[in-house]
């Protein structure tokens, strides 16, 4: 039981991870309709200007904020260069650019600032603690106050001010929202910056974790059942989405894994999504407005 | 599809009898190419150029024609290509055409498992189940060692490649072998177009909701485009495996190799057949060209191999996003409006 609840916590721990990543697909998602396929090699843009910078010498705040002013000047860009000349395609279309876009921007990271794995220290020890008996890594509890912060503020900022309710207007209806003045242009450089600077925090603590490399864009892929389980448009549903395939997927690997010869987490929590996608196509928190057929 | 209308006045230009002469002069001319052409064009640029174009073809009908999404190409391709691995093997009085279509067969039923939420849900969503696919066949391909026959590297290849006895595995034998099954393929595809099939996919593809309304079993046609689609990814992946590369493995079949699909579909332009070779080409010419050019200029020495690989990646992510905002129908849009101000010049098309 004891053995149980360790691998339990372990696996919430991670998806608290993997829902770092997802509250950035979700921002993009509910401000415009699509699925930014890109998020992944944000998070390596992001985590690999930050550890070339510090690397130089450049103290951790500073580097931070530089990293934060890229994301954003990279957001601004992106805006103008390919979303504005897709504004009226379909969401499909849009969702086949942000593949192409995370070409561009895993290549361009790589060729700025070269494929080496760098070590990042954020300063937290990775030690095991001993809670009630069952092992807790130091690290993965700080991850998750990261990210419960991360939530925290995110909702306030969406519920509680102007540019929040702006947003949740142009997710609700783009026509109605233009009609009454909200500048859409504005909004999705709104969205991207602050998807791009959720980014860098996932590449902050997934770089800590693994080292900053090219795996970092393979989260994108993980990202995608947590998305679906727990509904595109809710950043609640994203930490509950994160939570079910990080804990499903440590227990299915110990679990069932033994019987069908090795590690199953590859693909368990797609198999998990598609369950998902065939019985409540919506996810758990989604909105209903999901197109079915 | 909308080249019927476009390529009227193409057509125009050439008389009928014209355009058949100037078909079978380029048929003899692809069956009597590997008299002329070396090894090197054949195995590194013409073979996999066809293959990946017939790869094409297959998400084509799929994305271009029927408006569904795949992310997972390559693992349709790796399932009949171990199909084809162990037909071969364990059934060696089954002549390698059969072998083929029943690759193809068995990665169509696997098509049209994964293709079942689509029934529910429309959109990109459909890219999850496809990639869930995609990561699940690699992994059973690697752990399950039964399938590449318990050999210790888990690579597969191919135990005989011969037709009526001619033995097929010099290059000039693979690459009839390619041309041959792509052109067939290509046939049945836009045959499957033209047919009631193809009109009532496009009509999904188009509004759902009307082509409900206006009596198309929408259900048992989706679930249809899954499985051709992955019949031709599978025969796809069949040839790719053991006319291109020889000896393979599940990984040779990775998530890269189905997004590489992808751009294919997306460069040589949806709801087009011929595209997907013109995008296949682009796919398979630009690395071999940036190579090239790289030792051209003489700058090997500071340009290695990942660089290389990273300046392609940018490349063809440039490549899909300038092309989705400026011709989303891709190259074989351009070539068209090309035939058309030929046909039409000296007036302007």
């Amino acid at each position: 039981m004891q053995y149980f609840l360790t691998i339990l916590l372990s696996g919430l721990l991670a998806g608290v991870m993997y829902a770092m990543v997802a509250i950035g697909f979700v921002l993009i998602y509910k401000a415009s309709g699509v699925f930014n396929f890109a998020q992944g090699s944000m998070v390596l843009f992001a985590a690999l200007t930050f550890v070339t910078l510090t690397e130089h010498g450049v103290p951790f705040w500073a580097a931070f904020l530089a990293t934060v002013a890229v994301m954003i000047a990279g957001a601004v860009i992106i805006e103008r260069l390919v979303l504005r000349p897709l504004a009226d395609r379909s969401p499909l279309t849009l969702f086949m650019a942000t593949l192409g876009l995370s070409f561009v921007i895993e290549g361009l990271a790589q060729l700025l600032m070269g494929t080496d794995v760098h070590q990042l220290d954020l300063g937290i020890d990775d030690l095991p603690l001993d809670i009630a008996g069952l092992q807790l890594s130091q690290f993965d509890l700080f991850a998750s106050a990261v990210a419960i912060g991360l939530v925290v503020v995110l909702s306030v900022v969406f519920d509680r001010t102007r540019i929040g309710i702006a947003l949740r207007a142009v997710a609700d209806d783009v026509l109605a929202a233009q009609s009454i003045g909200i500048r859409l242009p504005v909004i999705w450089r709104i969205v991207w910056s602050v998807s791009g600077v959720v980014a860098l925090i996932a590449g902050l603590l997934w770089g800590a974790r693994q080292g900053v490399q090219f795996s970092l864009t393979m989260i994108v892929l993980k990202a995608m059942p947590v998305l679906i389980i727990g509904g595109f448009s809710s950043i609640a549903g994203a930490i509950v989405g994160g939570l079910l395939v990080g804990a499903t997927e440590s227990l299915a690997d110990i679990y069932i894994g033994p019987l069908v010869n090795g590690a199953v987490s590859n693909w368990f929590a797609y198999i998990l999504a598609v369950g998902f996608l065939l019985i409540r196509p919506s996810g758990l928190f989604g909105d209903r407005t999901i197109e079915r057929v | 599809m909308s080249s019927t209308t476009l390529s009227a006045p193409a057509t125009a230009a050439l008389p009928r009898t014209a355009r058949r002469a100037l078909a079978v002069v380029l048929g003899l001319a692809v069956l009597l190419l590997p008299a002329f052409a070396d090894e090197y064009w054949l195995n590194s640029i013409l073979i996999p150029t066809i293959v990946m174009g017939l790869a094409g073809i297959g998400l084509n009908l799929l994305m271009g024609y029927a408006g569904l999404v795949s992310l997972g190409s390559a693992a349709f391709m790796s399932i009949g290509a171990f199909s084809a691995y162990n037909l071969l093997l364990r059934t060696p009085w089954l002549p390698l055409p059969l072998a083929l279509i029943v690759a193809g067969l068995i990665a169509a039923v696997a098509g049209l498992l994964f293709g079942l939420p689509s029934l529910r849900i429309k959109g990109f969503y459909l890219a999850a189940s496809t990639l869930g696919a995609q990561f699940f066949f690699e992994w059973l391909f690697t752990n399950f060692a039964w399938f590449s026959n318990h050999s210790l590297t888990l690579t597969i290849s191919a135990p005989r490649l011969e037709i009526f006895g001619i033995d097929l595995r010099p290059a000039p034998g693979r690459y009839l072998l390619v041309v041959a099954t792509t052109a067939l393929l290509y046939w049945l595809a836009a045959n499957i177009v033209r047919s009631r099939i193809g009109r009532d996919l496009m009509a999904l593809r188009d509004m759902d909701k009307a082509a409900a309304v206006i009596g198309i079993p929408v259900a048992s046609r989706k679930l249809l485009a899954y499985a051709i689609s992955s019949f031709y990814a599978g025969v796809a992946g069949a040839l790719f495996a053991f006319a291109y590369l020889g000896t393979s493995d599940a990984h040779s079949f990775d998530l890269d190799k189905s997004f590489e699909v992808l751009f294919i579909v997306l460069i040589g332009g949806s709801a087009s057949l011929f595209g997907n070779f013109l995008g296949a080409a682009f796919i398979v010419l630009t690395p071999i060209f940036l190579t090239r050019l790289v030792e051209l200029l003489g700058l090997s020495a500071v340009f290695d191999n990942g660089f290389l690989i990273n300046l392609e990646h940018v490349l063809f992510g440039l490549t899909i996003v300038v092309l989705l905002i400026r011709e989303p129908d891709g190259l074989a849009q351009m070539l068209r409006a090309i035939r058309a101000r030929w046909a039409a010049w000296p007036l302007r098309a």
